[in-house]
């Protein structure tokens, strides 16, 4: 028989306005087992915790009942409390009196009537507690990098900056992802290439970190701080050691007509490329579905040509199995595919562009060299109208757009716009917006600029339609505040595309199992307080995949999320929750059925032998539990026929206590 | 018509015992009445031959009895209609047995009587019973013969059959048959479409000459657990008898829904029940709503899929709304 | 005597008995929210907190019935939200089974619910709670599950 302290707080007035706190604590001293009852003030304070210490000490208590605010308060407070008495922290139960109950209940005798009796569930599960223990499990210090955008750059450098191995998983042949394709960024009109690409080479001369281009992550097992990460490596047929990144191979290949995917498929390169002179790795890569030799082996002319011998056609996938002890997502973004909003013609014309394509065109090392030039017939184009909220802020156009705002649009098109009045004063822009969005450092200043020193045509309204005639494209629209409807001849359209989490974010987050939210972004472990945490221990977010975001504040996203990871690798080892499943073997049928529901792996089976009454014995098929990757969810424990599964902290009979209290 | 006969049985497990393929046999053994036939092990073809019966009354599924025989020493020998291999298909799935240690012969199964379905057709003085051609023939002492229609005479479970395919053999006598197109579910659904207080009284009526012999769990076979949650102490729900007069319908609740997605409907369990509830018609609720809720499924059908109880799609109905749709 | 104590209870307004089971992550948050901010419900209602919807047993339920509470209702984290990332995914299927079935042996189906209410839907919560207590009210006591057998 437990020897039950109960001890209820008055939380100041917070309870005992509603609750007869007394009352509470003389109602518990009639419940079996309690041999001590009492009130006090404030239970958390340290006179409250003394309290509880020399109660302990004085009654020879053996499980507590604390009376008092939700346990997702002070739990963890009594836990502590309760080691320090000298018992174990999980012969502690909370009874919720405040937030759901003294707050709820508007009258003494309703309050007080439900507070004893939450009181009396407490102490009938606390009856049936058991010391716990959690496990440790060794942190294994390594961190894991997915997207090698400037997210994950950031994040990488910094945790190899306070001295742990990272890895760098990127699934394109180059890191540097969504930031080395833009021209130049705002609000300060830098050029992306400029900052970004010393980082893309520190990282690759930081001897702490791996980069593992042009593969994705194909298995996660494991759990926090021993995460088990298998990553395959795709072939890129030449050999990474030893090609030299001369870019010869890339001159002298045959098939020239190979979509170009870093500038939008608005030109071409040859089947073995180099995607950007600044690329890191700086190394060639085969396009397997275009190349020659690759599909009926004749060619060779980038074998023939490569003095370093670095070309491989036989090259095949590999698969690289590491360890780690924290794994960071920086899956990045996507513009949608604006095909779907046909009114825009951007299937129809091809001078209908994207912002990102626009990026491309301005940019030096894009396909016209920077200057902007309408795809179409490669003419400089004289009035240029920019669309924004293509896609965002649409709860209307579901299955086309998003409800979300997708937040850097408002700021790229204003810079977007500046350059193109800055480099050509001779052309119009117009700038069709629903509102202007300008938080942030700077910003709203620079967008002033354009408006005011620039002289760019901010019309608030959407456009309707845009219709290729002529060589032109007519676009009609609607500028709300002055009610009236605008026909403009426009030789260049871009809309601003909201953004969508990569595709390959939500397969990712079912192998991490990290949730997301309905759009496919990250869920951070709180909004406000956890932002760069998913709540899956052990996996951190960094950059866009958790919600949009421009780079300044990626950056610093990135960093937090390197420091959470560097806390989590200074520690050798982590104290698990030992409120983890645990299966009783003499009652498992060995079916699998608790298995095929655990969201972890946790269970594995194993052939046991047992002693018969009859002094036999037989092997049997049992379950058996890794506490280190339970996580304690109870799954397993309804799907077990037989209940031999059961889980500590809220086993079977302690949650019906509970039940038959509440009941009674 | 049957087209194996006891002789090609007894022949088949005859060999098989003197080659060694097998060192016992699963079979029906006459009981104490010619309706009263009983499942047995038999370890010789001596024995087979003295009391191994295979005629109308041989309905009783084995696959159960394999987690206990493929325990001991040697191969053992079993007889497996459609229904069974449904059974035996969804323990392989839940691994209570050795595949290896199980020689299993597939027989062909058009209907099995059983002794409380022909003592309600001839309730005095009933001797025996046989079929001959299409129709059943009763043996009575005091009426004489009782010549009635064979197929319309099944007990439910083999009226609405749902499959004559045996779906797990080693080896098939006769020929095997197909899933077929049954109307199962009509009762259920006639149970659905009643008030709520029409439904409570039929309930309240079946459920509450429940007596807990514990026949119904003790024949399913897929109630095997190594210890049922209503004899460990530790569950908390633990009853050998009627305490109160909520027992009976705890206990059959939990069992239907403990075998939810995992029950092969060969309605053992009302064959069993000494009060004539109609237990099968708890499961067949069950397999109703999964079908219809999540898609259509048999459980051992295939060997080795998931339980729709352990399984889920993103897409799955709320409960509010499966309720809605057997309130209909 | 018995039967006075009965009159005694039918002369008294009737006060349902319901128990909610809620997850530790999403709808026992949402109960503490709706705590926060003093977000009134009926005290009938008393609160188990679980770490997951999946872990409520239909056997809790059935116990709950079998001891008195007129109502049952469970709580967790919106589909695709739980914590443990598919949980509640089984307890939607385990719970439509299960109320399914009671409702087919006669048993109200207002008398039990499933609701998914995240840790920032106080509103909902303290919503919710009022209108099952008002359903569970209506209905009365509940005799069915608790007493089956005609045996006077």
């Amino acid at each position: 028989m437990q020897r039950i302290g109960v001890f209820v707080c008055w939380c100041g007035s917070n309870i005992a306005a509603t609750v007869d706190v007394h009352a509470v604590a003389e109602a518990a001293k009639l419940e079996p087992g309690v041999v001590f009852s009492t009130d006090y003030q404030y239970m958390c304070s340290q006179a409250g915790q003394n309290m509880i210490i020399d109660a302990v000490k004085e009654h020879k208590l053996t499980g507590l009942v604390i009376c008092s605010c939700s346990p997702r308060m002070h739990e963890a407070t009594f836990r502590k409390t309760a080691a320090n008495a000298g018992i174990n922290p999980y012969m502690v139960e909370i009874a919720n009196i405040r937030e759901q109950c003294s707050w709820v209940h508007k009258d003494m005798p309703t309050g007080t009537e439900k507070a004893i009796i939450l009181a009396k569930a407490a102490i009938a599960k606390v009856h049936l507690n058991t010391p716990l223990t959690p496990g440790e499990s060794k942190v294994t210090k390594r961190a894991l990098v997915i997207g090698g955008g400037i997210a994950g750059i950031q994040t990488a450098l910094d945790i190899a900056d306070a001295g742990y191995p990272v890895d760098i998983v990127e699934k394109e042949p180059t890191i540097g992802g969504k930031m080395a394709q833009l021209d130049k960024t705002f609000p300060t009109l830098d050029c992306a290439a400029c900052i970004l690409t010393p980082k893309m080479v520190d990282a690759a001369q930081n001897e702490n970190i791996r980069i593992i281009s042009y593969a994705k992550v194909e298995e996660v097992g494991g759990f926090v701080g021993n995460f088990h990460v298998k990553i395959r490596k795709k072939a890129r047929f030449v050999n990474e050691d030893v090609c030299t990144g001369c870019g010869l191979c890339t001159e002298k290949c045959p098939q020239k007509k190979v979509p170009n995917a870093f500038n939008l498929n608005m030109d071409n390169h040859r089947a073995i490329y180099i995607p950007f002179a600044q690329a890191v790795p700086k190394v060639a890569v085969i396009d397997p579905d275009y190349c020659n030799m690759l599909k009926n082996g004749k060619c060779g002319v980038c074998a023939k040509v490569c003095t370093a011998g670095a070309i491989d056609y036989k090259q095949e996938d590999q698969i690289i199995e590491e360890d780690y002890g924290a794994i960071v997502a920086a899956t990045g973004y996507n513009p949608i595919s604006v095909e779907k909003f046909d009114e825009f013609a951007y299937s129809q014309s091809k001078d209908v562009i994207t912002s990102l394509e626009f990026e491309r065109l301005t940019n030096a090392a894009g396909p016209t060299a920077g200057k902007l030039l309408r795809p179409s017939d490669g003419e400089h184009p004289h009035t240029i109208v920019f669309v924004q909220c293509v896609g965002s802020r649409c709860a209307s156009c579901a299955g086309k757009g998003k409800e979300y705002c997708s937040k850097i649009c408002c700021m790229y098109t204003a810079k977007h716009a500046m350059l193109v009045r800055d480099k050509y004063p001779d052309t119009e822009v117009y700038v069709f917006y629903i509102d202007v969005r300008t938080p942030g450092k700077n910003f709203d200043e620079f967008y002033r600029r354009a408006v005011e020193e620039y002289g760019v045509h901010y019309i608030k309204g959407m456009v309707g339609k845009v219709t290729p005639e002529n060589g032109k494209l007519k676009v009609q629209a609607s500028d709300l505040l002055a009610d009236r409807q605008l026909h403009i001849d426009a030789d260049l359209v871009v809309l601003a595309a909201a953004i969508e989490p990569d595709k390959s974010a939500r397969p990712l987050a079912t192998m991490l199992t990290a949730s997301m939210d309905t759009n496919d972004f990250f869920t951070e472990a709180h909004p406000k307080l956890r932002p760069v945490e998913s709540p899956t221990a052990g996996i951190f977010l960094s950059g866009a995949c958790q919600g949009p975001k421009d780079i300044p504040e990626t950056v610093s996203q990135a960093s937090a999320a390197a420091a959470k990871v560097i806390g989590l690798l200074s520690k050798n080892t982590l104290k698990g929750n030992p409120c983890v499943a645990q299966s009783d073997e003499l009652m498992c049928n060995g079916c699998s059925s608790c298995a095929n529901v655990c969201p972890y792996g946790a269970i594995t089976y194993v052939n046991k032998e047992f002693r018969m009454p009859d002094r036999t014995t037989k092997v049997r098929r049992v379950a058996s539990v890794n506490p280190a990757v339970c996580q304690g969810c109870g799954a397993c424990t309804v799907a077990c026929p037989s209940g031999a599964m059961d889980l500590n902290g809220f086993k079977n009979n302690q949650i019906m206590a509970e039940v038959d209290a509440i009941c009674k | 018509m049957q087209t194996v006969t006891r002789e090609t049985l007894l022949d088949k497990a005859s060999a098989l015992l003197a080659s060694g393929e097998v060192s016992r046999v699963l079979g029906w053994k006459k009981g104490e009445f010619a309706y009263d036939v009983t499942p047995a092990v038999f370890e010789s073809a001596e024995e087979m031959e003295k009391d191994f019966v295979y005629d109308i009354f041989s309905g009783a599924n084995f696959s159960k009895y394999l987690i206990k025989e493929t325990a001991k020493e040697g191969k053992v020998l079993v007889f497996l209609k459609p229904c069974d291999s449904y059974s035996f298909n969804q323990l392989l799935t839940e691994h209570r047995f050795d595949r290896e240690k199980v020689y299993a012969i597939g027989i062909p199964c058009d209907g099995m009587m059983d002794a409380s379905t022909v003592k309600a057709l001839a309730p005095e003085g009933l001797v025996s019973a046989e079929r001959d051609g299409d129709n059943l023939v009763i043996h009575t002492l005091y009426d004489g013969d009782k010549i009635l229609p064979y197929a319309d005479n099944l007990p439910d479970r083999c009226r609405h059959c749902k499959s004559k395919k045996v779906v797990a053999y080693d080896e098939m006598l006769g020929e095997n048959g197909d899933v077929v197109d049954s109307h199962r579910f009509d009762e259920v659904a006639e149970l659905e479409a009643m008030s709520e207080d029409a439904r409570f009284a039929f309930w309240q009526n079946e459920l509450s000459r429940c007596i807990r012999c514990n026949a119904c769990r003790d024949v399913c076979p897929a109630c095997t657990c190594e210890k049922c949650v209503f004899d460990n102490p530790k569950s908390g729900v633990e009853n050998k008898a009627i305490s109160d007069s909520y027992e009976e319908k705890m206990f059959h609740i939990i069992r239907a829904f403990h075998v939810a997605g995992r029950c092969t409907d060969c309605g053992e369990c009302s064959r069993v029940c000494p009060q004539n509830i109609p237990l099968h018609l708890l499961n067949r609720k069950f397999i109703y709503d999964i079908d219809r809720n999540y898609g259509d499924y048999m459980a051992g059908a295939e060997e080795g899929s998931r339980a729709p109880l352990v399984n889920y799609k993103t897409e799955d109905p709320e409960a509010a709304d499966v309720l809605e749709r057997g309130d209909k | 005597m018995q039967v006075n104590e009965s009159n005694i209870v039918a002369n008294e307004e009737f006060r349902p008995k319901i128990v909610a089971f809620c997850c530790n992550w999403c709808s026992y948050a949402g109960a503490d929210l709706a705590g926060n901010n003093r977000l009134a419900y009926p005290a009938d209602i008393k609160i188990i907190r679980v770490p997951c919807s999946c872990r409520v047993n239909p056997m809790f339920i059935l116990r709950a019935f079998q001891r008195g509470a007129d109502g049952v209702i469970l709580c967790g984290c919106h589909p695709g939200d739980c914590h443990y990332t598919s949980g509640n995914y089984y307890t939607r299927r385990r719970m439509a089974m299960l109320f399914s079935m009671l409702n087919y042996l006669g048993i109200e189906k207002e008398r039990t619910r499933v609701e998914w209410v995240s840790a920032a839907e106080g509103a909902k919560f303290a919503a919710t709670m009022q209108d099952f207590a008002e359903k569970v009210k209506a209905l009365g006591p509940n005799k069915r599950l608790e007493d089956l057998r005609c045996k006077q």
